[in-house]
């Protein structure tokens, strides 16, 4: 896996930017991935990225946009509003987490 | 030498050195891009593919149409949607939910076994996390997708606005899908 560096330290990434070590994420970290797409974080923000830190914990993976809705209890259009154009990605990416596998 | 393979430069640099600013391109890709999906189909089963679809297509950001035509009228018709049923006749591919053997053709048409058969389909997409129609379509037009009805089908069954979901946004004919979806890839499921 490749390393890069973010808010002054080294992190295991994919090929694509997404974090492959969930304990090398915190919030100082997901501020600054927010920061790279353009996104600044709020506190409506760190509800649903706390919400997915937590439910990776309990299912071993990253929540898709239903489940944020359905479980976390964050409506897609909100997501829509905090993480524009692809929310699940998005989401994923701040929160340090894998890319979401399910198909809803 | 000229290196023709782009992945070769990643393939040879240890991965152990940090390489600056690796993030994933969120934007660009999708830019522009729009998809329409022709739902013309009734069945529980034929219902998802195009929710599927659509939904993805809507999360990576890419715009989307549905048009709801013959049997697909259904499932955006209020007195219909939370009725869509799975039915066993006439598809040879289904298999017993035990073993890993085709239901006999003949016993499809069985009493009962059209139920059954939309109970198991409905627990298995639940067991999923994935929603009923009626949901999965309040969930698509939340992430900003558009709900079309075929006039044709409309005026068949003598339905109108009032008959249909609130967040469809028309009744339009053939000539004006076509128009709207300019550009658009296409899909009829």
């Amino acid at each position: 896996m490749p390393v890069t560096e973010l808010a002054g330290r080294r992190v295991h990434v994919d090929d694509e930017g997404f974090l492959t070590e969930y304990g090398e994420w915190d919030e100082e970290l997901g501020r600054e991935l927010a920061r790279q797409i353009g996104i600044d974080m709020t506190e409506d923000h760190w509800q649903v990225v706390r919400f997915l830190r937590d439910d990776y914990q309990v299912k071993g993976e990253t929540a898709t946009s239903r489940r944020v809705q359905a479980v976390g209890g964050f409506p897609v259009k909100q997501q829509f509003t905090l993480f524009p154009k692809k929310p699940a990605k998005k989401m994923a990416y701040v929160a340090g987490l894998p890319k979401p596998h399910g198909c809803v | 030498m000229t290196v023709i393979d782009p992945g070769i430069e990643t393939d040879v640099r240890p991965d152990t050195e940090p390489r600056p600013g690796i993030v994933p391109n969120f934007d660009d890709d999708a830019e522009g891009r729009r998809m329409a999906i022709i739902c013309s189909k009734g069945n529980l089963d034929m219902a998802y593919p195009g929710l599927v679809l659509a939904n993805a297509a809507l999360g990576e950001g890419v715009e989307a149409h549905l048009f709801f035509t013959f049997w697909g009228f259904d499932m955006i018709t209020k007195s219909r949607m939370h009725h869509l049923e799975f039915s066993p006749v006439g598809n040879t591919a289904m298999h017993l939910p035990i073993g890993d053997r085709h239901l006999p053709q003949a016993l499809a048409p069985v009493p009962g076994m059209t139920s059954m058969a939309t109970r198991r389909l409905k627990k298995q997409i639940a067991d999923l996390g994935v929603p009923e129609v009626p949901e999965f379509l309040d969930q698509i037009v939340a992430a900003g997708g558009h709900l079309w009805a075929c006039r044709m089908s409309a005026d068949m069954n003598h339905l109108t606005m009032a008959d249909l979901r609130e967040d469809v946004e028309g009744i339009i004919s053939a000539a004006d899908f076509i128009e709207k979806t300019a550009d658009a890839q296409l899909l009829f499921i």
